[in-house]
């Protein structure tokens, strides 16, 4: 069984629908070290629980979205556009954006 | 003979845990019962505990497709893996258990011209490292698997050429395990299944003891051989890890005539394929590009890997797919493992495995007794140490790992 997300603007939708654009990060401050702008790029919390993280609806709208999953059974608690959600919740301590990453997808190359 | 018909236990049956060991192992798959292996074999210790949450070699060291090769992109990768393959080669007789090993050889196929560039380019390197890995067209392919369908004016994919491999293979997964295992034991290693970490003490910068379902043991070293849920455990000895776990996916058709007898991948119709002893069809796609920890299998993996198995093999048309199953991978950002020490002093990692780190079992094994031994950092892995990523020093084997194998 894969499961289902519900996109803001199009409904809900197969997750093969869409694009998987990680986890909700804290993005570092303005002037990072080298450092620390690693420690963004690359380290991830990688949850086994609920988490707040990056949707792209590829084969849709191409919208950008937050949904909160949980990541030990894939049940999707909600779904919602970025402005919708605050800055605090599972996963998520601050504000994130799908960073670097283009109008196509992840920049990780769409694994599958 | 008789030997062969005696009922007998691979390993000791354990009872409680003791207070302290020299080394805590956290899983009990194919790498952390192989560092105990090589720690008794290669360095005398034999204080050594491998704590297993299920049962040996329930995670990824079981679930794997079992194929063996060590072509990789990057000179670090290459020379790696072709050391955990040359340790493959002389396993069986290492730990006198039959691995069942068949270095049938491995095609890797190209199906743009960009592809056969990439190929050729892997090939220099694994020449220039002394690996056996050329570039061959499609008339060599049609004499190593008659049975594949190769020119195909219709193929979405054609096939163009493909990377061969012949020290490439298979072989038995779960007896690697279980010879790793019965090795480790007479070592003199105890085995605790059932036995789950649950947290970690760490004072002055060391973890200090290992909490357990089974009660709390103190700890000279610990080594984090977990896979998919390295995360987890670093998390308990304080040091973040750059991965993302995911799943992988395989299936078996039903048992059929020998039809294959090398491996074949397709990187861009993500897929890979061998023939068992036993005939079945093992097929293996890519991960789920969302993270997750929990393993079970989606219908899209079954419809895509059959789609394009039978665009390389239409005979497989009618073969009646009897399981499917998934496995936790541990992904890093640069397709290379994370290996050696971290910023917490007797705590060492083997993680960020992917799709790739049956391959490397036995190499990782020796590598980190060695470590666990000496203090030092073996050269080997020396390039794939936690701290290349703080420093943005990655070893991009995207190419030749990024699909799997």
């Amino acid at each position: 069984m894969s499961y289902v997300l519900s996109c803001p603007n199009c409904g809900v939708r197969e997750v093969t629908d869409f694009g998987f654009g990680g986890e909700v990060s804290a993005r570092p401050k303005s002037r990072p070290t080298f450092r620390e702008l690693n420690t963004y790029n690359y380290f991830r919390r990688n949850v086994a629980g609920v988490q707040r993280e990056w949707w792209f609806h590829r084969s849709g709208c191409r919208a950008w979205f937050i949904a909160e999953r949980n990541t030990l059974t894939n049940e999707v608690l909600f779904t919602a556009r970025p402005e919708e959600v605050g800055e605090a919740g599972p996963g998520g301590r601050g504000q994130g954006g799908p960073d670097g990453r283009g109008e196509d997808g992840p920049d990780r190359p769409a694994a599958a | 003979m008789l030997d062969l018909f005696r009922r007998r236990r691979m390993w000791r049956r354990q009872r409680d845990l003791k207070d302290s060991y020299d080394v805590v192992i956290v899983g009990g798959g194919s790498h952390g019962l192989a560092a105990a292996y090589y720690l008794a074999k290669e360095h005398g210790i034999r204080d050594v505990a491998v704590l297993e949450k299920r049962y040996i070699g329930s995670g990824a060291a079981g679930r794997n497709t079992t194929i063996l090769r060590s072509n990789y992109k990057t000179p670090e990768g290459a020379r790696f893996y072709d050391a955990s393959v040359k340790l493959y080669e002389g396993l069986s007789e290492d730990l006198n258990f039959n691995l069942l090993f068949s270095q049938c050889g491995h095609l890797t196929l190209a199906h743009s011209d960009r592809a056969m560039f990439v190929m050729a380019n892997r090939a220099e390197v694994n020449r220039l490292a002394g690996i056996d890995s050329r570039l061959i067209y499609p008339d060599e392919i049609k004499r190593l698997a008659p049975a594949m369908q190769v020119d195909n004016p219709h193929a979405t994919y054609p096939i163009m050429g493909a990377l061969y491999h012949p020290p490439g293979g298979i072989i038995r997964h779960d007896a690697v395990v279980w010879g790793f295992a019965r090795g480790a034991d007479r070592g003199g290693a105890e085995l605790h299944q059932n036995t789950e970490v649950l947290g970690m003490e760490r004072v002055n910068g060391r973890v200090s003891e290992v909490r357990t379902n089974r009660g709390t043991v103190k700890a000279g070293v610990v080594l984090n051989c977990t896979a998919g849920w390295s995360t987890l455990i670093c998390d308990m000895a304080g040091v973040p890890l750059p991965i993302t776990t995911h799943i992988l996916q395989a299936c078996v058709t039903e048992a059929l005539k020998p039809l294959l007898d090398v491996v074949i991948v397709s990187s861009q119709m993500h897929i890979y394929i061998s023939q068992t002893d036993r005939g079945e069809f093992l097929l293996g796609a890519e991960i789920e590009p969302w993270t997750t920890y929990r393993m079970q299998g989606t219908l899209n993996f079954l419809q895509e890997v059959s789609r394009h198995a039978m665009e390389l093999f239409p005979q497989l048309e009618r073969a009646r797919l009897l399981r499917s199953w998934a496995g936790l991978c541990d992904l890093s950002p640069d397709y290379s493992p994370i290996l050696g020490p971290t910023e917490v002093e007797n705590f060492h990692v083997s993680a960020g495995w992917g799709t790739y780190g049956f391959k490397a079992a036995p190499i990782v094994g020796k590598t980190l007794a060695e470590l666990v031994a000496t203090g030092r950092t073996p050269e080997l892995i020396a390039p794939f140490a936690l701290e290349r990523f703080y420093e943005d020093r990655l070893v991009s084997e995207l190419a030749a790992a990024a699909v799997s194998h």
